[in-house]
């Protein structure tokens, strides 16, 4: 040495125990003081063969399992896969159990986005965002425990139709509470979009460019804060998306806080479709078929479905053999393509700022390891 | 293939016809049985096979020239006799997907990598390099992702067997 | 006897001519009778059994009872901060409950007891100490940290008999104080031999350019409008004039960011932002030493309070009532405690409704919002001052 200090670049491993990560994952970051210069995210803490372990079950045995791939979009999970089976038994679900779906579906966008918002609240120090926020999601987990039975492993799709029809007065408590909820949010807002300080956290910050987020293959609010306008409900419509009317909330700034501002949108959207659902369901007769039988084995072939969930596009592609078991089952994950992005997302941004971007992808570490 | 030529939403037909034409029978196109698909109905899937020779160009020409964005992903399949890789290719515009297989023997497992095509076939492809033990030509990072980097078998192929199956 | 002779009395002259104080102090005067008491007890057991002997007459003299007074006095002032700081995580903790829509703590008298349970179960704990680390920094930092702390907190007067010493430079003295942590942090921060610690202990430093001019702006304002270092002079001024608030609004919610960011809480905790850097420089500091230092850190809380309430507040005047005696016999001390928890229950508020600021935020916030402002703040003092208003 000759007596200089030298001045160097460090590793710093947040994760998998770090409290940002929200899960077991690791987001190894290089940092020049406090700017980072490059970041490599790991996974696999949380694999579990999920994919090998559906090739010995029968297709029934597969929904409940389904559910497990990320504890708070269950209901979009298992309803992916019975949508990838009905498209294999090439039948179409009664009316009625595609509005219930819907239903369900959406109830759950609006628990998991509201673990999400409960999540940033955590990320950028404020306490009250994060028990404010999980206040208004058990209102959405009592109406999952009313319409399905259970509060996080909804179980309640089946292959063919839903596991059960609503129970009385199903109706009126979900109107009840989506008003509610609608109200209770701009609450919440109160705390996040009118404090100055917390939208100077999310602004301008973890930039993407619309080419980039394409490319990428970031998909679901992260993308539409980034300009592309595309929402599998809309474009590709599945169930009974295709018949409601709903808007897709589209930024162009491609920042951290346009991501959250899609997600908070999102949440009234999904209390839109609600309400329309519910009014469509009052119309078909409550005698109506809720679920088809369906044979126990699936015809050979390949097959695909994709759907929109709460974090992204997730998508299942399953090879029949003829048999009660499928001979292989690959998962979609959205949050695993997410977060190989992180990479160009934190790039020249603070260390302060990585919690402020890495909540706008929600992570959920039970589907992106599978 | 220059910006200027790209058509931004091309359509079921567009496709197929430029497609074949492009790269004759080296590509060829699956028909759909099914009835009840809304999507298949509606025109928004296609299904093709292609040639693992091909299968960067094929990639290339379907951003650059098609405009499809996003590789939605990539996924590996052991089919006992060989291995395959499928490919499912989005276009956000018209909202169609393009599955593409590929066979590959099982005793060359090799195919050129599309991660350069699209960067959200990255991690894809690393995934299905460690479970099913197809390399990627060209990857930039082919490492092991989920799976401990210590593993010298590929959990996914048939011939792993799990505790009940054997 | 009842109590308010007790508390009128001082203790015997001989006493007074030992005391090093020339005022009433009612700590050493506590120290004096329980001396009186419980010596006179022993010395007259003693002296039932040995008649005239030299210990009853030694433990009763002038320079044990001063002595063992001086002791107690110390500790009767530690032990009313200590509750104090009790009280105030207590109140933290009910105040944020209710904020966040649920209860908060409800264990033992409305959850008081939970303070305790706490310190309890953080002595029980494991002392883990890293390997690799500096070990003189790593203990000396922390254990200055939590010395200067409780040292500063000692330091406030709670009346105009309730102190340690009674110096002309009280308030630049405490300020002096307080100013050190930063530094002892870094260090700190640096011993752990882990990264998070360091960035912690960086940004506490980098944090300190922030606060700490427009608090020494504040400051000057404050001793510019009444004359004196000193803090029972400062509240002197304020009980016969008008309380500092009126004059220097401004300055007053300066002084509150400042003393928030002073005591290092949310939203401005940046040296131990959790979300980021897990625990900031207090990472490698496990079990009992990581309960010290969250004590530390709310007697620092409690010495941010009190300066807001010395500088602006009025300290332990209340107006209309000043001129009874019954005041100045029971209420001066409670009064003060009463402002303190008062403030922090501003400091409360601004933890439930504010998320974290970022490093770049807070240097903006400081250089350009609140340097500003505490030069205005200045600027209306001295014309105030120059003016003849005051």
């Amino acid at each position: 040495m000759d007596g200089k200090m030298k001045q160097d670049k460090m590793w710093v491993t947040m994760g998998p125990q770090h409290p940002f990560s929200h899960g077991l994952w690791t987001l190894r970051v290089e940092v020049d003081g406090e700017i980072i210069t490059d970041a490599e995210p790991e996974v696999g803490y949380l694999h579990r063969g999920w994919e090998k372990e559906c090739e010995q079950r029968d297709y029934q045995k597969i929904i409940p399992m389904a559910d497990r791939l990320c504890y708070s979009a269950s209901m979009t999970w298992s309803h992916l896969f019975c949508k990838v089976a009905e498209e294999a038994l090439d039948i179409e679900v009664p009316e009625r159990a595609q509005y219930l779906r819907v239903v369900a579906d959406e109830i759950c966008r609006l628990q998991s986005h509201l673990m999400w918002l409960a999540a940033v609240g955590t990320d950028v120090g404020n306490l009250t965002i994060f028990l404010w926020a999980l206040r208004e999601r058990e209102f959405m987990l009592d109406l999952n425990v009313r319409l399905c039975g259970q509060r996080l492993t909804t179980n309640y799709p089946r292959i063919g139709g839903v596991r059960n029809d609503m129970p009385y007065y199903f109706e009126r408590d979900c109107l009840r509470g989506i008003e509610r909820f609608e109200k209770a949010l701009w609450d919440i807002l109160q705390l996040t979009d009118e404090s100055s300080i917390f939208v100077g956290r999310m602004k301008g910050l973890g930039y993407i460019t619309r080419k980039d987020v394409a490319n990428l293959g970031i998909t679901g609010p992260a993308m539409r804060g980034c300009g592309v306008d595309y929402d599998v409900r809309r474009d590709d419509p599945y169930d009974a998306y295709g018949e409601l009317d709903f808007e897709v909330p589209v930024l162009k700034e491609g920042d951290a806080y346009s991501r959250y501002m899609i997600r908070i949108e999102e949440m009234f959207q999904s209390c839109k479709i609600i309400k329309q659902a519910m009014k469509k369901l009052e119309s078909i007769p409550k005698t109506a078929p809720y679920r088809l039988k369906v044979p126990k084995c699936i015809p050979e072939g390949t097959h695909v479905a994709k759907m929109e969930d709460p974090r992204g596009e997730s998508l299942m592609y399953l090879i029949s053999d003829g048999t009660d078991q499928p001979y292989r089952l690959k998962v979609r994950s959205p949050v695993f393509v997410n977060v190989s992005a992180s990479k160009h997302m934190v790039k020249g941004v603070r260390i302060a700022d990585i919690p402020a971007i890495m909540a706008m992808i929600d992570m959920c570490l039970g589907e992106t390891d599978r | 293939m220059s910006e200027e030529t790209m058509i931004e939403k091309p359509s079921y037909d567009d496709i197929i016809s430029l497609v074949s034409s492009k790269f004759g029978d080296k590509v060829k196109f699956k028909e759909s049985t099914k009835k009840n698909v809304k999507a298949i109905n509606e025109k928004r899937r296609i299904y093709m096979s292609a040639d693992r020779e091909i299968i960067q160009d094929l990639a290339y020409y379907l951003r650059d020239k098609l405009n499809f964005e996003q590789a939605s992903a990539v996924t590996g399949v052991d089919w006992v006799d060989h291995l395959q890789v499928v490919y499912h290719i989005s276009n956000y515009f018209n909202a169609i997907m393009i599955e593409i297989t590929v066979d590959i023997p099982n005793d060359d497992p090799h195919v050129p990598s599309v991660a350069p095509v699209w960067g959200g076939a990255n991690w894809h492809e690393r995934e299905t390099y460690e479970l099913f033990g197809i390399i990627f030509d060209g990857h930039p990072k082919l490492e092991r992702l989920l799976t401990p980097s210590s593993y010298e078998f590929f959990p996914f192929r048939k011939s792993y067997k799990l505790r009940g199956q054997e | 006897m009842g109590l308010t002779e007790w508390i009128v009395n001082r203790a015997d002259d001989v006493i007074i001519s030992m005391s090093p104080y020339d005022v009433l102090n009612l700590p050493y005067d506590i120290g004096v009778k329980v001396w009186e008491s419980l010596g006179g007890l022993i010395a007259w057991l003693i002296n039932l059994i040995v008649p005239g002997n030299w210990l009853s007459e030694a433990l009763i003299s002038n320079e044990v009872t001063n002595g063992v007074a001086m002791i107690v006095m110390v500790l009767v002032i530690f032990i009313i901060g200590f509750l104090t700081n009790l009280t105030m995580i207590w109140e933290e903790r009910k105040v944020l409950g209710r904020m966040m829509d649920r209860r908060g703590t409800k264990i033992c008298l409305l959850g008081w007891g939970q303070c305790l349970g706490d310190g309890l179960k953080t002595f029980m704990k494991e002392n883990v100490t890293p390997k690799a680390i500096d070990n003189k920094i790593y203990w000396w930092g922390v254990s200055l940290i939590i010395g200067t702390s409780v040292l500063i907190a000692c330091m406030v007067p709670l009346s105009p008999r309730w102190f340690i010493v009674n110096y002309e430079a009280g308030l630049l003295l405490i300020f002096a104080f307080f100013a050190l942590a930063p530094f002892l942090i870094l260090c700190a921060g640096w011993s752990q031999n882990n990264k998070y610690a360091l960035m912690g202990g960086f940004r506490a430093a980098e944090l300190m350019i922030s606060y700490e001019i427009p608090m020494l702006l504040l400051f000057a304002a404050c001793v510019l409008m009444t004359g004196s270092y000193n803090i029972g002079d400062i509240i002197a001024y304020q009980q016969e004039n008008i309380w500092l608030v009126v004059p220097q609004i401004i300055g007053f919610f300066v002084c509150i960011v400042c003393a928030i960011a002073e005591s290092e809480r949310i939203p401005f905790d940046l040296a131990e932002a959790e979300a980021e850097l897990v625990e900031g420089w207090q990472t490698e500091y496990a079990g009992m030493k990581w309960g010290l230092i969250m004590l530390g850190d709310y007697f620092r809380g409690f010495v941010a309070c009190a300066l807001v309430v010395i500088m602006y507040l009025g300290g332990w005047s209340l107006p209309f009532v000043n001129q009874f005696d019954w005041y100045w016999m029971y209420f001066p001390e409670i009064v003060m405690t009463l402002k303190i928890c008062l403030v922090f229950f501003v400091f409360i508020w601004a933890r439930g409704a504010l998320p974290r600021v970022r490093t770049d935020q807070i240097l903006n916030i400081g250089w350009k919002v609140l340097m500003p402002l505490a030069m205005l703040n200045l600027v209306i003092t001295i014309l105030l001052k120059v003016g003849g208003v005051f």
